[in-house]
């Protein structure tokens, strides 16, 4: 049965007199696989910064189901750290990592908000902080395994090619053991040959339950891994629907190929 | 063609240095004869000196550039600095140079004379300075110009509890770093949305707001006259002579070093210290990751502040006067340069960068009036050079072959 995770309301967001978002629906059920698409400056970037605390949204709601919970909670007005602790957690669509940790040490970082040792545990290095970090150091590395980078752990991430470093991106995200993963455009700049294995990562994880949520611009990537697609322009959302339903929707084609002139 | 080029700037430089020095090289008054010596030999020397140094600067770098790259390690290595790496990651080596490392600071004060015992104590404080400091700039990558204001606050806390209070050195050791900290956390809270430039002249002011409040607020600190008659620190009220005294705060100097390695080490390697290098790569990511910006940003200020006011109380107790004229900005800038010089977010680094930075200049003292010309090339020559620093910082690496066969899935 599927439960819903994500549920988006109404999200606007208006940079002084431009408004970028326009009361925005979306939502996204456990175990799914949801693209967001449309034309570039649609607002989809804006959208992910806005639910995940980047932004404060100027009106609606963005709810989180947790699991066991019959509760939701709210993420509107929350910092982006706070958000990744209830469990969104994002890739950027220009990539941000950490270019002068090493490969292991960024996946590291996403176990953060998932510690808690601090200063004292740091200096007196007690048994609790010992076992912490050892299973920050297993986590990790059996993520970088599973996203194929195990063999460049202790490499600088800058030293990765640009394919390497956006499956970095992602493994840190799912470092933080997210309820949704939220990727950017996770295709952008890659070659066929690597965009066909992100194909493959992405489908892997979304069979091990993972919900997630992603901008694309990669037509066939997006048709390919999609359960439900979203299509958004001009900061409104324009359709919604089946891979199937999407490609034969009036309104999207408009939107992509401009309307057709009747002579 | 290119050497006649070469040769071409080369004579343009030594002529811009001639034009440059000549009012301190060539001409000198005397002001008693009324007469003005023109040395025009030193002219010919500036020019000659500088004509050599030219071209062999540029040999060095046309040679660099047509060296084929033999061993690519991405970065260019200084010797010394691949010579301590090397020793730093082999255990058995490590040992051993920390050994003689230790042997030779416990002989130091019995080698060397009372005056150099001293120097060498100063030489100390600031390497706890830069360490501090490298918490701050080095790893969480907050550009601190006011650092030495946490310093000020650490010695007057010793200097006017001891006054008002009586309180000894030990007392007040704890006491001042805790103050210090506090100060670090109150400069933090304003400062926590700014970043690189914003934040240097921040903390630049809050520093001489520190200093200038020292120097007007007679009735609090004394004013510009100071505070004279700080005791030295005690060992369980045991009285020394001054000698034995600066041994004595030679080996307390040298334990505080320690410690401080000892904890700067442990939080770099923490889940805290990645958090800092973190912050300092990337912030947005850093906070998209879930690493708390604002809890973050303050214990890096606090803990940084916190070695500063440790030191302050010492050095209120080693020199047992003190006055704001100790705590200007020229003090922060020296700090910084040791934790740049030295290799940001390295502590191998940090420390050599305050032994030489301090040391140079007492030793220098045989060029009497031109040492901190020859000071301030060193650093701009250095800086030229090796802009990483004298040893940039191991990244450290984890294993994972204690389990072996690993997890897989």
């Amino acid at each position: 049965m599927k439960q819903p995770i994500l549920n988006v309301t109404n999200l606007t967001m208006d940079f002084g007199g431009i408004r970028a978002l326009d009361s925005v629906d979306l939502d996204v059920n456990s175990g799914e696989i949801v693209a967001l698409i449309g034309p570039n400056g649609a607002g989809k970037t804006t959208f992910f910064n806005c639910i995940t605390g980047i932004y404060q949204p100027t009106g609606g709601d963005i709810l989180l189901s947790l699991p066991n919970k019959s509760k939701k909670v709210s993420l509107k007005g929350l910092k982006p750290n706070k958000v990744t602790e209830r469990g969104l957690a994002r890739t950027f669509q220009n990539i941000r990592l950490f270019p002068k940790m090493t490969v292991l040490e960024n996946v590291m970082i996403g176990r953060h908000c998932r510690t808690k040792a601090f200063i004292f545990g740091a200096i007196f290095r007690t048994a609790a902080t010992r076992r912490e970090e050892e299973s920050i150091l297993e986590t990790s590395y059996a993520i970088l395994e599973k996203v194929g980078l195990a063999e460049h752990a202790n490499e600088f991430a800058d030293n990765l090619s640009y394919g390497a470093q956006r499956r970095l991106e992602i493994a840190r995200a799912l470092a933080t053991e997210p309820l949704l993963l939220l990727l950017d455009e996770p295709a952008a700049g890659m070659n066929p040959q690597e965009t066909l294995d992100l194909d493959h990562l992405i489908k892997q994880i979304s069979q091990e339950g993972q919900a997630i949520l992603l901008i694309e611009h990669d037509m066939q990537l997006v048709m390919s891994l999609s359960d439900r697609i979203f299509v958004m322009d001009y900061g409104k959302k324009i359709a919604q629907g089946t891979p199937a339903e999407i490609r034969a929707n009036p309104a999207v084609i408009k939107a992509y190929l401009g309307e057709e002139v009747d002579a | 063609m290119v050497l006649l080029k070469e040769f071409k700037k080369a004579l343009l430089t030594s002529l811009w240095f001639v034009f440059l020095t000549f009012p301190i090289v060539v001409i000198k008054v005397d002001p008693i004869e009324r007469t003005v010596f023109w040395r025009w030999q030193n002219a010919f020397y500036m020019a000659v000196g500088t004509f050599s140094i030219y071209l062999l600067v540029k040999f060095y770098q046309h040679r660099k550039e047509n060296q084929p790259k033999s061993s690519d390690a991405g970065e260019n290595k200084l010797p010394i600095s691949s010579l301590i790496h090397r020793i730093l990651l082999n255990p058995v080596q490590r040992n051993i140079f920390i050994g003689i490392v230790a042997a030779i600071s416990i002989v130091f004060p019995h080698i060397f004379s009372t005056y150099q015992t001293n120097v060498m104590t100063t030489a100390l404080m600031y390497v706890v300075l830069g360490l501090g400091l490298n918490i701050v700039v080095g790893l969480a990558g907050l550009l601190d110009l006011g650092f030495v204001a946490f310093y000020a606050v650490g010695a007057y806390t010793y200097s006017l509890l001891n006054l008002h209070f009586g309180l000894g050195f030990w007392t007040v050791l704890p006491i001042g770093g805790l103050l210090a900290a506090t100060f670090g956390i109150l400069l933090g809270f304003p400062v926590l949305r700014l970043r690189g430039d914003y934040l240097a002249i921040v903390t630049l002011g809050f520093g001489e707001i520190i200093r200038l409040i020292l120097e007007n607020w007679g009735k609090f600190s004394k004013g510009p006259s100071g505070i004279s008659n700080i005791p030295r620190p005690g060992f369980f009220g045991m009285h020394f002579n001054l000698e034995q005294s600066v041994l004595y705060t030679y080996y307390l100097m040298i334990i505080l070093v320690i410690v401080t390695i000892f904890i700067v080490n442990r939080l770099q390697d923490s889940r805290l210290g990645r958090a800092w290098i973190a912050l300092r790569e990337d912030e947005i990511a850093c906070q998209a990751m879930g690493i708390d910006k604002r809890k973050t940003k303050l214990v890096a200020f606090s803990l940084g502040a916190f070695w500063a006011g440790i030191v302050g109380v010492m050095f209120a107790a080693k020199t047992t006067f003190i006055n704001p004229a100790s705590f200007t900005f020229l003090e922060s800038a020296i700090i910084l340069s040791i934790v740049v010089l030295g290799g940001m977010g390295s502590i191998v680094g940090v420390v050599f960068g305050a032994l030489i930075l301090i040391l140079l200049p007492e030793y220098l003292r045989a060029l009497s009036e031109y040492r901190m010309l020859a000071f301030g090339a060193i650093l701009v020559c250095m800086m030229i050079f090796r802009p990483q620093g004298l040893i940039s910082n191991i990244r450290r690496t984890y294993k994972f072959e204690k389990k072996s066969p690993p997890p897989v899935r």
